[in-house]
């Protein structure tokens, strides 16, 4: 390839960093905050509660995210043909427009999170029994509630002792991201994919390795910069 | 009115009796030290009256409110919250391990609970902090960060800590054990400080000198049971029980 292609392979990848950084981005936002629900599911004392959470954490866990990305995608216009479902499933399904412009995306989405919220709830449960007992009982001794003990004593603790491990897994996200292309959503690798066609040459995809590898570099170093701001206590 | 009045009170963890039947009377101003060898249920009791633990029977009053008693059927019976909020917020509590809260500096150690439980403004808290590290010879460490001071300040700070919610009485739950023997004297000497300003306190400690010169009464706990109790003068003299002799003899 000239330097030429090299600049316009370069700037059309470019052009689909962010439907990349909008997958990394939705999956944070709606990972994080449901990792933390599903982490006090599985702690919660009402056993059913607990076990249903495990087997979710499971499947999630024990599957590929690509085969998931798959099923969430394909999942609702198959239902839609099947005509034996209960009456309330067919109407709920037949809320979902198929032909919507974000209905792809929207699928991604659910299931990047979906993946993610169990891999992160793994992380925040092992963070939250990690907190001695002592830190409770002085919170009680002090007649805290429950809620200011959660969210003034032990939450900031937790955060502290997660950081290391859900860094780790931000960076697996921004890499994971790639797995978009399996139902041709258009992002880098899928578009690094057809300029190579195009081409015949590896060039883009080593352009599209640069360009994951410069993200994750970022993060990690914003994550040690985190690592080091909580560094005031042990 | 006896600040605390505890009856019968006894407890178990499944099948094994660690409490039996201990009864005794804290008055207003007391200084009560309880002794005894390691597993005599000494903090199990401490944690029973300070809501810890759940008691299995018998009945604990705080400054004359109920905290549980038996009903007529026998069943224990906890007061409603209200009235458990209220009797814990009497009773400050000194921890063996500190149990300061790593993330806040010293100051803000000391504060939190004030500012949050008893909605006080950050300001005020702050003065009545300040104050109480002033007395505890900690003034300069208010910025600090538990792991950087020493065992023997962090334990000053807890103690900080619990006379901020201006609690009516004090528990102490073994405070020298996890120190240096260095650093035991100058807990000791804040201890004895508070019992000089008529703080009603209640001692769980392996220090048996220390328990001769500040408490009123001294309670010696064996197998759960109180084993022996009296004055200073009659547990630490001549004529107490042979087993009290015993055991007093290794200290």
């Amino acid at each position: 390839m000239t330097g030429e292609e090299i600049q316009k392979v370069t700037m059309i990848l470019l052009k689909y960093l962010l439907p990349t950084l909008k997958i990394f981005g939705f999956t944070l936002l709606y990972s994080i905050p449901m990792g933390m629900i599903v982490a006090l599911l599985k702690m919660c004392k009402i056993k059913p509660i607990s076990w249903l959470t495990n087997i979710y954490i499971l499947i999630m866990r024990g599957t590929p995210l690509m085969l998931q990305i798959i099923v969430a995608y394909y999942s609702i216009p198959m239902l839609k043909q099947n005509e034996h479902l209960p009456g309330f499933i067919q109407s709920l399904l037949g809320s979902i427009d198929i032909q919507a412009e974000n209905f792809m995306f929207n699928t991604v989405i659910v299931a990047f999170t979906l993946n993610y919220a169990a891999y992160f709830a793994e992380i925040f449960r092992g963070g939250i029994e990690s907190i001695p007992k002592g830190q409770y009982e002085a919170a009680a001794a002090l007649s805290m509630n429950k809620f200011q003990t959660f969210f003034h004593v032990v939450l900031p603790q937790v955060v502290k002792r997660v950081i290391p491990a859900s860094a780790n897994e931000v960076i697996v996200l921004v890499k994971d991201t790639s797995l978009a292309n399996v139902v041709s959503y258009a992002e880098i690798t899928l578009k690094a994919k057809q300029q190579m066609q195009t081409y015949s040459s590896l060039t883009p995809l080593f352009i599209a390795g640069i360009f994951y590898f410069v993200l994750a570099m970022i993060l990690s170093v914003a994550a040690s910069f985190v690592e080091k701001k909580l560094d005031y206590y042990k | 009115m006896a600040m605390l009045e505890v009856k019968n009170l006894s407890k178990s963890f499944g099948a094994q009796t660690v409490l039996k039947d201990i009864s005794f009377n804290v008055e207003k101003g007391d200084v009560l030290a309880i002794i005894g060898p390691s597993g005599s249920g000494k903090s199990t009791l401490l944690r029973c009256i300070n809501q810890l633990e759940k008691a299995s029977g018998g009945s604990v009053d705080v400054c004359g409110i109920n905290m549980f008693k038996s009903n007529e059927s026998g069943r224990l019976v906890y007061a409603n919250s209200a009235s458990l909020r209220d009797i814990r917020l009497k009773v400050g509590l000194v921890f063996q391990n500190f149990n300061l809260f790593p993330h806040m500096n010293v100051l803000r150690n000391i504060t939190e609970a004030p500012v949050r439980v008893l909605k006080k403004s950050r300001a005020d808290a702050e003065k009545i902090a300040m104050e109480l590290l002033g007395k505890m010879g900690l003034s300069e460490k208010a910025k600090s960060y538990p792991c950087e001071l020493s065992g023997g300040q962090q334990q000053r700070v807890s103690i900080a800590r619990a006379l901020a919610l201006s609690p009516e009485m004090l528990f102490f739950d073994e405070p020298t054990s996890a120190l240096d023997p260095e650093l035991t004297g100058e807990i000791l000497k804040v201890i004895k400080e508070l019992a000089a300003d008529g703080m009603t306190m209640i001692i769980v400690t392996h220090e048996m000198s220390f328990a001769r010169d500040v408490a009123d009464h001294v309670i010696f706990m064996e197998g759960g049971v109180i084993a022996d109790e009296g004055t200073p003068e009659e547990l630490f003299g001549e004529n107490a029980s042979e087993r009290t002799k015993q055991f007093l003899q290794r200290y």
